[in-house]
């Protein structure tokens, strides 16, 4: 690590934390973010997000090696945590530290693209089964019925392995579309109690078009469990990306991801356990800041129950 | 609609979701490219005339439909095929699986609601004070952990470092390669600590918090605020008003788990080299083993299925007020 890597680590620093308070400073006027301020842990899984997704957008200035390169293949193999090499080499040398960070991009990237896909796709699914209901819905929840039956797990395997070296779209696409089955449930669900309310009904009358009561009037109201599942969502399909790249199928390497760094580092784990622990604690903090965030956007909008 | 025919026509819907899944499978594995023999997966310097005799003695020659049909009718009848990679039943190979799987998730789930019921009642009954607090956070840590590096932290630990348990394997090959004595139940047992705790963990974790949500959602309800008014002491209100209603949810929590521990266990099983199921059905994906990868399919979609329908029925019984709902096709499981 030099001087320049440090300052910009810190300057992604100050500035998740200067976001975070700007956020709590504008979020005191509303009493939804209050309530999401409150829950501690919440708030602090925003911020470590904030912090995260900053590294992983700045990772060229924060990284002193290329993560790739192997630096020096003959001394520094598996070196142990020392300030040159904040988190140790792995056992081909590379910087662990680096490839962390850069791992950030492709986890974080896939978690984020994958649910959205997976929440937009099981929002519209459970819209339209709860809006349009009669055979619309019968046949759209028959799927859903046998979408949830599938393993997904094996499913994916065998997309992945089978299709051998399948790109990084296509690994987002095949993880977003098996992924969408519990939200269209929810969404269904959120739908059909809504579409009785006097606003839809109201607004049905007023002559609006299915499309505008549907996005205008129906979904804004179903933000609770949407904005909870696709948090927890994005944690699910990072886990998922990490257990595929673990056993060896899903992100090539020589590219960093933390699934992928894990399996490198775990033949080596009893001489050198830096170059596996470090991708699992980054996999944790993450899926464990987005649980937290979950809990918090639950309780904020959802004031029956005491916040926690 | 009278109880029965609410059970046949769940029966009825399963059967068709089972069917479902096996078609999807079936043809998401034959659509994908690579043969079970003479490319990429199988034998690659297996001659292609050998090959082609494998492929016709297997039925491989035939076109994807009527192959299809060819397994539907021998699934009719009980078969379900024979494994290439294996040189043996499908059956066989599955059977020789399950007792391990099942141990495994057996001993991983009761560890899982053991401890996850009493944590989560724990903390219930503490809430937001500081054991509350702590357990909060150490229960949201626990369950953000991948089970895989979990498993290989344990591995590290209590494997490598501290020697308490063995890596891996189902039982000690020296002493115990079957098992057939008092000794060797303990050395299974021993084998199956890591494993178990591994995924019991975090299912515990899980489920202590997801108790511990239901029995705040419950305390809020009046029939406790009653209870606690008319004098019934606080230990009763816990167990008797709480508890019993917050279980509700537990029910379906536990029917959406059972499946959980059989095909989320691939990585620990591979792991910690257990025989289990999950690990059976990745090999047969990667030696593109097509019966024996429908069958898992087939297996595993119905312990889904099954365990909802079971969930749903002990809710029936658990509760009357579901009986009147599960007649207007709510779906009780989110």
């Amino acid at each position: 690590m030099t001087l320049g890597t440090w300052l910009a680590l810190f300057v992604a620093l100050v500035v998740a934390a200067e976001a975070m308070r700007a956020l709590r400073h504008r979020g005191l006027r509303s009493e939804r973010w209050r309530r999401f301020f409150r829950h501690r842990t919440a708030s602090w899984g925003l911020g470590i997000l904030a912090f995260l997704v900053i590294v992983a957008l700045a990772a060229p200035l924060i990284t002193p090696f290329d993560p790739n390169r192997q630096i020096d293949i003959v001394h520094l193999t598996n070196h142990p945590p020392s300030w040159t090499f904040l988190l140790g080499t792995d056992v081909l040398s590379r910087d662990v530290w680096s490839r962390v960070v850069y791992g950030a991009r492709v986890s974080l990237g896939i978690g984020a693209l994958g649910a959205l896909m997976a929440v937009s796709l099981g929002t519209l699914v459970g819209a339209a089964a709860g809006y349009y209901q009669r055979w619309i819905d019968a046949v759209l929840m028959r799927g859903v019925d046998v979408g949830l039956a599938l393993p997904r797990i094996f499913i994916l395997l065998m997309a992945v392995a089978l299709w051998d070296g399948l790109p990084f779209p296509a690994l987002v696409i095949a993880i977003g579309l098996t992924s969408w089955f519990g939200t269209s449930r929810l969404v269904r669900a959120e739908v059909l109690s809504l579409r009785q309310r006097d606003f839809v009904v109201a607004a049905r009358a007023l002559g609006a078009d299915t499309g505008r009561v549907i996005f205008r009037h129906v979904l804004p109201n179903a933000a609770a469990p949407i904005i909870v599942s696709a948090a927890l969502g994005v944690g699910n399909v990072l886990l998922l990306e990490a257990s595929l790249s673990f056993l060896g199928i899903g992100i090539k390497p020589p590219d960093a991801s933390w699934g992928n760094m894990i399996a490198d580092g775990a033949p080596s784990i009893y001489t050198a356990p830096w170059s596996t622990l470090f991708p699992g604690l980054a996999i944790s903090l993450v899926v464990m800041s987005l649980n937290a965030v979950a809990d918090g956007v639950r309780d904020a909008l959802d004031p029956r129950e005491e916040p926690a | 609609m009278t109880g029965a025919a609410w059970l046949l026509r769940r029966l009825v819907a399963s059967v068709a979701i089972i069917f479902a899944v096996v078609t999807f499978v079936f043809i998401l594995i034959h659509l994908a490219p690579g043969k079970p023999c003479g490319q990429i997966g199988g034998g690659e310097y297996v001659d292609q005339v050998v090959c082609d005799q494998l492929a016709k003695q297997f039925g491989l020659d035939k076109s994807i439909p009527e192959q299809y049909w060819l397994y539907l009718v021998a699934l009719a009848h009980g078969n379900l095929g024979y494994s290439f990679s294996l040189h043996r039943p499908v059956r066989d190979a599955i059977a020789d699986t399950i007792p391990f799987t099942l141990q495994l998730a057996g001993a991983a789930l009761v560890l899982d609601f053991l401890l996850g019921l009493g944590l989560g009642i724990y903390q219930a009954v503490r809430a937001n004070r500081l054991p509350d607090v702590v357990l909060g956070n150490v229960t949201l840590f626990i369950y953000s952990l991948p089970t895989f590096w979990l498993a290989l932290l344990l591995l590290l630990i209590f494997g490598e470092k501290l020697r308490w348990f063995p890596v891996g394997g189902p039982n000690d090959l020296i002493f115990c390669p079957v098992v057939d004595s008092l000794y060797c139940v303990a050395d299974r047992f021993w084998h199956l600590v890591l494993p178990a705790s591994t995924l019991g963990l975090v299912g515990a974790a899980g489920t202590a918090r997801f108790q511990r949500a239901a029995m705040l959602e419950v305390a809020t309800q009046d029939f406790v605020r009653t209870a606690r008014a008319k004098g019934v002491p606080e230990r009763r209100v816990v167990l008797r008003h709480q508890l019993r209603n917050a279980l509700l949810s537990f029910i379906t929590r536990f029917g959406l788990a059972f499946p959980f521990l059989l095909t989320g266990a691939v990585l620990i099983e591979t792991i910690f080299a257990w025989p289990g199921m999950g690990r059976l059905a990745f090999e047969a994906i990667l030696s593109r083993d097509y019966p024996l990868v429908t069958a898992t399919a087939l297996i595993a979609s119905t312990v889904v299925v099954a365990g909802n329908l079971l969930a749903d029925m002990l809710l029936g019984t658990a509760d009357p007020r579901l009986r009147v709902r599960a007649d207007t096709d709510l779906v009780l499981t989110t």
